[in-house]
């Protein structure tokens, strides 16, 4: 016989403006099988839950139903508390008459009629829940962290730190991310590798990480603590084993003119390369598609164009024929970090973005990047950290800096504002006016956006030390004139036009997600926004979880941020991971599905639709052990508890545990109290 | 050979009877506009008849003053079309155009609009005329231009000439209203000119203000931006403009003496249709030239007669060419007898 | 006929529409008040008798709300879903139950606009039919009030 307690929440004003609480007391208390009904201003409350074990002592309850906000917010609160109470916290459920009623109907005798409508389908839901005990599975205690920039770098580092094993997956040759190319940094002007490579070098050495470069990951099974992922090493052409990053390679390789990515374009390298001389490892790959060895093998050549590494390898690593190899490892969380790219404001976009028509689509030389002013300010750049033009190689006496390129853009696809742009481009003119003295720099600007600790400060120095001239307004078009970069712009608080015939312009363009993100995303299960940016779990309280259990976020990835807050992310997933680590065992919500072997016909349509592979073949035998046929079997550690088996079970033979045919089919029949 | 994309091939076959939208305009100032256009068209082959009873399109006052009566005006001369059997109308006043073309993306995304049109225009409207304007037109059968320069009888005048294609503003803008060429950096002129046997510069000032119609209320305006695009045509070495809108034509034309230097050479501004007239072969007279107000004839002389001279020169090349080779055959022969 | 007001029953997956429906909660997006939300862990749980059943006990409309194609937090159970939810579809046309009484949709946890698009539409669509009391009348179910 069921003895429920429904408790019906005020929330304050947020449920009782709108609903008559009292009301839907007094109509649960006549409701068969309630025990116990009443109300109280906020039951998530210390005396709120209180109140709970109390009425479960008191009028020895089966169940309970706490009718308030969604189950999203407090079913953990409620079941917690009747835990507490020797109650089994699966005989608790909780009644949505906020977010679902009181908060979006106005009228007080509907919404009133809805509530007591809404208690009474989680009340009749409830008689039929089954007092169940939660799963315990194995954890692997290794973790998988996708992307070796600074982020990543930190997340793997302070795992490794914690005594456990990491595995560092990297796409590109070396880790260190675009923070690699950095010149300086915000706010202090730190040499950017000088603050990175240590920790690279720290990364690579550790004993408990594993770094996997010039490699991807090929697809993750599995779910928390039990993930089975396979990394693609591809192919580099020089075994990693015997290589001992000497360069002979590089300095006798003959097809010298390959456009460095890098340098962003702005420098040269070779088709065996490493990416910058601090690279870790130090270990070159050969880029098949530049390489003059491998166009002729795609030419169909019958000796091979060229040998020059092979015979300058002293250690015989290079191996023209290598190809990609597999590794797969069992982890038990993985953490995200791949990082962002930047908008380019080309003629050709992805779905939904535009270029720059106006400033001239990327086809004018002087016009750069942020990324690319970068490698010109640093001193292992292309130009030995001299100011130069790309077009002629003088040194610039007018720069123009312009924010907010694609960025705070409707008309051009990106609504979103950057974040660091401000920032950056304080830097660079500080940088330019370093080295040009007497050159000129002007900013137009919408908004300075400068919100860390020193920021404001720094984007100060800027105009009242180095004399950058800001402007507010925008820039309606870049053109070349003649040897010069003609902008011109609006300076919205004089309320005039400006011409600027500048020598160089720096656009300070969006981040953006990186490519094949969506992909890996889908591999992962985890949601991106309409961007591409990866979805955290909670923006406000669960920054650093994904909705997939043992996946978490860190960097650039999922939303535009600077290096303290990626570092900060990073160190935070790493405490995630940790946790989830500190046990042997992880406990898992008995949701699953069961099969009833005496029903099972052995169709096994049950197995064809399970998205995780959680439903086998389980033989039936008879008494004296000979095999009689078979039935589907659930295992209750890869069940994610979707309960598509059981909508196509021929027999109902398969029950998901919390979402039953007699809970469902009692929710819907108490609709008949509409009457 | 210029640079014609595919699809400039296969819109050939859709150029055969179009409704023809002139304008106040065409009919009025830019006459030159009308005869040219329909000189080359008929050229061409592509069959143009003016739309019965066409009335105004409302221009920039229509707009200004109330949407559904900017939209309703448009739209009457284009039910008028649908009724008179066309699917294409023609029209190569950029305002105009744009006006049909703006009507034309109303009607048919917003609310209620489709149906209360009919009721304003006293007139059913199923919004089934696509609208062009002379630049499109002329773009997607830039191969037939090609041809008929080609087969021309006189020698093309405008061969290696450089022009500087002006668009304005309202030949590709809004995006979403105009749709056939890129806003900011536009080349479907240039690619007409390029059918022509000229060569379009890359020059700064495309899609940059005229002035429009300041012209009479802000004449100084028009004065100093017309002047910015002259400047500009000519540092990268335009000999002509060439615009297709009336509009465009009357600041550049009728205001240029203005604009330019006591003593500096003024710059001939063309319309698109009397540029591919003239590397068609017509004559100058045939398509307006004599009417504008920077004259064209010094221009079109020298060109006439560098166009002839290059011609004559590549004959004489030839020619020596083939006697130099008979002269080699003859003696191979008598040396094998 | 002209107070009549629709019930309507809906379907939905817990980790897309039932978000969905907190977040327009949330954004205080009022709507019509005669929807009643059945809460599921997938669309993929959704065994069509669900549908019928809710029908049988005094609906007059169902939804059946979901995650986006791709985008299930459980891979493939939306697929599934509209699968059965197809042939449902014609089932329950060809035996003459109006299709404007069922409603499906892909409602994100980030949409709270559109869900409350979606039964802003469904009771407005419902409402016009008027009652199912015909189908409840072909075979009356004793005890109706368990």
């Amino acid at each position: 016989m069921s003895r429920i307690g429904v408790f019906i929440c005020h929330c304050g004003e947020n449920i009782a403006r709108t609903v008559d609480v009292e009301a839907v007391a007094e109509a649960l208390k006549d409701h068969p099988g309630v025990a116990f009904a009443t109300g109280y201003k906020y039951m998530c409350s210390d005396p709120g839950q209180t109140l709970v074990r109390q009425a479960i002592a008191e009028h020895d309850l089966t169940g309970v139903v706490v009718a308030a906000c969604s189950p999203h917010m407090h079913e953990r609160t409620f079941r917690r508390a009747c835990d507490q109470a020797g109650l089994n916290k699966y005989m608790c459920e909780m009644a949505n008459i906020r977010e679902h009623c009181s908060w979006i109907h106005e009228d007080r005798g509907e919404a009133t009629e809805k509530a007591i409508d809404i208690a009474r389908t989680i009340v009749e839901k409830v008689k039929h829940n089954q007092p169940l005990e939660s799963i315990r599975i194995p954890v692997t205690k290794r973790a998988l962290v996708i992307g070796g920039g600074i982020a990543g770098i930190q997340a793997a580092l302070d795992i490794a730190d914690g005594g456990h094993e990491v595995i560092l997956v990297e796409k590109e040759a070396s880790i260190g991310g675009h923070m690699s190319q950095l010149s300086e940094t915000f706010p202090t002007l730190d040499c950017s590798q000088c603050i990175l490579t240590p920790r690279m070098v720290e990364a690579y050495q550790h004993p408990n990480i594993t770094l996997h470069t010039w490699s991807e990951v090929e697809s993750v099974d599995g779910y928390i603590g039990n993930f089975t992922v396979k990394i693609r090493k591809k192919a580099r052409s020089v075994n990693e084993d015997l290589c001992n990053g000497c360069g002979d390679c590089q300095a006798a390789c003959p097809a010298k003119k390959i456009p460095s990515e890098f340098e962003a374009g702005l420098g040269k390298r070779t088709a065996i390369s490493v990416p910058f001389p601090q690279a870790v490892p130090n270990i070159p790959v050969l880029d098949r598609q530049n390489c003059t060895l491998f166009k002729g093998r795609r030419k169909g050549l019958a000796k091979d164009a060229c040998g020059k590494c092979k015979e300058a390898c002293l250690k015989g690593a290079i191996d023209y024929d290598a190809e990609d190899t597999f590794v797969e490892k069992q982890v038990g969380a993985i953490v995200v970090a791949v990082g962002f790219k930047l908008y380019d404001i080309g003629r050709e976009q992805p779905e939904g973005l535009k270029g720059y028509g106006e400033y001239g689509y990327g086809e004018v030389p002087d016009v750069i990047d942020g990324l690319q002013f970068e490698r010109l300010a640093s001193a292992s750049g292309p130009t030995a950290g001299a100011i130069l033009r790309p077009s002629d190689g003088t040194e610039p006496k007018t720069v123009v800096f312009v924010h907010c390129v694609g960025s705070r853009d409707p008309e051009k696809g990106i609504k979103y504002c950057s974040k660091i742009c401000c920032m950056y481009n304080a830097k660079h003119a500080m940088l330019y006016k370093h080295k040009v003295h007497d050159g000129r720099a002007v900013a137009f600007y919408m908004d300075i956006r400068a919100a860390g600790k020193g920021y404001d400060e720094f984007s100060r120095r800027a105009i009242e030390e180095d004399g950058a001239e800001y402007v507010r307004g925008r820039v309606s078009r870049i053109f070349r004139d003649g040897d010069k970069v003609r902008v011109w712009g609006y300076d919205t608080l004089n309320g005039e036009q400006v011409v600027i015939d500048a020598d160089m312009v720096v656009l300070a363009t969006a981040m953006r997600p990186q490519d094949g993100v969506r992909e890996l995303a889908q591999k992962l299960s985890v949601s991106t926004d309409e961007h591409g940016f990866i979805n955290e779990a909670h923006p406000k309280l669960r920054p650093v979880e994904t909705n997939t259990a043992g996946v978490f976020v860190a960097g650039a990835c999922q939303a535009p941020r600077d290096i303290p807050e990626s570092v900060a992310m990073a160190s935070a997933s790493a405490a995630k991971v940790m946790s989830l680590f500190s046990a042997d065992e992880l406990e898992r919500e008995p949701a699953v599905a069961i099969v009833n072997e005496n029903t099972c016909i052995g169709c096994m349509r049950c197995e064809l639709v399970c998205p995780y592979g959680a439903i086998e073949q389980r033989e039936i035998c008879t008494v004296d052990g000979q095999v009689c046929g078979h039935v589907a079997y659930v295992n209750p550690g890869v069940c994610q508890g979707c309960g598509t088996c059981q909508a196509v079970c021929l027999s109902k033979s398969v029950e998901l545990q919390t979402f039953t045919d007699e809970q469902v089919y009692s929710e819907i029949n108490a609709l008949c109290a509409w009457e | 050979m210029s640079d014609v994309t595919v699809t400039a091939r296969e819109a050939r076959h859709a150029l055969t009877d179009i409704a023809y939208y002139p304008g106040c305009s065409l009919h009025g100032t830019s006459r030159e506009f009308d005869e040219s256009l329909r000189a080359v068209a008929a050229e061409l082959g592509i069959g143009i008849t003016e739309i019965r009873d066409w009335s105004c399109c409302g221009a920039s006052s229509g707009h200004t003053t109330d949407h559904l009566l900017g939209v309703a005006l448009p739209a009457r001369n284009l039910a008028l079309a649908e009724a008179q059997g066309y699917d294409t109308v023609l029209a190569p006043c950029a305002a105009c155009y744009n006006r049909l073309s703006a009507a034309r993306l109303a009607i048919a995304t917003e609310d209620g609009l489709a149906e209360r049109i009919p009721d304003v225009i006293g007139r059913g409207f199923g919004n089934t005329v696509q609208v062009r304007n002379a630049v499109e037109l002329l773009r997607d059968a830039a191969v037939t231009v090609e041809e008929k320069a080609a087969a021309s009888l006189t020698p093309n005048p405008l061969e290696g000439v450089k022009l500087a294609a002006y668009y304005g503003c309202l030949l590709v803008r809004p995006a979403e209203v105009c749709g056939y060429d890129d806003p900011e950096q536009p080349t479907s002129m240039d690619e007409v000119i390029s059918a022509c046997g000229a060569d379009a510069v890359d020059w700064n000032m495309k899609v940059e203000c005229c002035g429009g119609a300041f012209s009479v209320t802000r004449t100084s305006s028009v004065v100093r931006l017309g002047r910015a695009i002259i400047d500009d045509a000519r540092a990268h070495g335009a000999e002509a403009i060439v615009v297709a809108c009336p509009l465009c034509h009357s600041n550049l034309d009728l205001r240029q003496k203005a604009m330019v230097a006591r003593g500096e050479e003024p710059l001939p501004i063309l319309f698109v249709t009397q540029v591919v007239g003239l590397a068609v072969g017509l004559t100058p007279e045939s398509l307006g030239l004599e009417r504008h107000f920077v004259d064209t004839e010094p221009l079109i002389a020298r060109l006439v007669e560098q166009a002839g001279a290059r011609d004559a020169e590549e004959r004489r090349v030839k020619q020596e060419a083939a006697a130099k080779a008979a002269e080699r055959a003859a003696r191979q022969k008598k040396g094998s007898s | 006929m002209s107070d009549f007001e629709p019930r309507i029953t809906a379907f939905v997956c817990n980790w897309c529409t039932y978000t969905g429906a907190d977040l327009a909660g949330t954004s205080r997006l009022h709507m019509a008040s005669n929807v009643r939300i059945i809460r599921l862990p997938c669309t993929g749980r959704i065994d069509p008798l669900f549908i019928v059943k809710a029908f049988e006990r005094g609906a007059d409309g169902v939804i059946v709300s979901g995650c986006h194609p791709a985008d299930c937090h459980y891979t493939s159970g939306n697929y599934h879903a509209r699968r059965r939810f197809a042939v449902f579809h014609d089932i329950m046309e060809f035996i003459g139950v109006d299709p404007r009484r069922m409603t499906f949709s892909w409602v994100s946890a980030s949409e709270g606009a559109k869900w409350r698009d979606v039964v802003d539409e469904a009771v407005t669509n419902v409402r016009a039919l008027g009652s199912f009391e015909a189908y409840r009348a072909l075979a009356p179910v004793e005890d109706r009030k368990a």
